[in-house]
């Protein structure tokens, strides 16, 4: 999860913080690290450069970017082999 | 500043340099992170608590539009589009961030123009004071693009607080010569 915090940061320019600073369960958006729409698209972007993972159902964007935790999972399970 | 210098680099160094705490900051493009930069330096001593915010205005010029992001979102629009970039490809996203940080919800214009046309824009500004549209108004010269960076404001203000320069073409003339000379 450190790469991904990473690469989240990278992607999303939030220099102000490392990756220490993000917690695994730690809400991504609003009280947590403060995302916002542009932010979760720039999300879906990274999904598809990184792991060439394609969010097909735009429902299911709360619950996989809800944490660093669900999107690691949500990687895993979709990964291509 | 020196052509060689890295300008991106350059209001990275201001912001770290004035220690200012605005994490929306490093999202920003560069026009929007010259133009925030230099209204904080402006506003350094609250001129404008003293309107409401849709007295004040913000009325700016630059040469190249917001040309300076739309081509780095070009460039990723030929792979994968950036959203991010996206949002700043108007150059008028400038004010729409100054307006954020600092309450202001008068009217904002942003003219695209070769050069700054003095004349002009104090004509236009003295206009929105005789129609009462603002009391106060953000004004100026901002400018980026391939690597050049120009950033003249100043604060023009209907009624006289005292200490200020008066409103006319030469003085606005001597701002600018004085920032970008």
């Amino acid at each position: 999860m450190a790469d991904l915090k990473q690469q989240i940061i990278a992607q999303l320019n939030l220099q102000h913080i490392t990756p220490e600073q993000i917690g695994n369960d730690q809400p991504l958006f609003v009280e947590g690290l403060g995302l916002d729409s542009i932010d979760a698209l720039e999300l879906i972007v990274l999904l598809q450069q990184q792991y060439n993972i394609k969010l097909n159902n735009a429902e299911d964007g709360p619950k996989v970017f809800s944490s660093v935790r669900s999107m690691a999972e949500y990687i895993t399970a979709n990964k291509h082999a | 500043m020196e052509e060689n210098t890295d300008r991106a680099g350059w209001l990275m160094l201001l912001y770290k340099y004035f220690e200012f705490d605005y994490p929306k900051f490093y999202k920003m493009d560069n026009l929007s992170k010259l133009g925030w930069l230099a209204t904080e330096v402006l506003l350094r001593n609250d001129f404008l608590k003293t309107y409401q915010p849709q007295e004040i205005g913000i009325v700016l010029v630059n040469k190249s539009s917001s040309l300076d992001t739309d081509i780095k979102y070009y460039e990723t629009a030929k792979g994968m589009a950036s959203p991010a970039l996206f949002v700043y490809t108007l150059p008028n996203i400038v004010m729409g961030e100054i307006s954020i940080r600092h309450g202001v919800k008068g009217e904002n214009t942003l003219f695209v123009s070769d050069c700054f046309e003095i004349g002009f824009m104090q004509k236009y500004v003295q206009n929105l004071f005789e129609t009462g549209v603002v009391q106060s108004c953000i004004c100026g010269w901002l400018e980026f693009f391939e690597n050049k960076a120009e950033a003249a404001l100043y604060l023009v203000e209907k009624i006289d607080q005292g200490k200020s320069l008066l409103f006319t073409e030469e003085n606005i003339n001597k701002i600018y010569q004085l920032t970008n000379g």
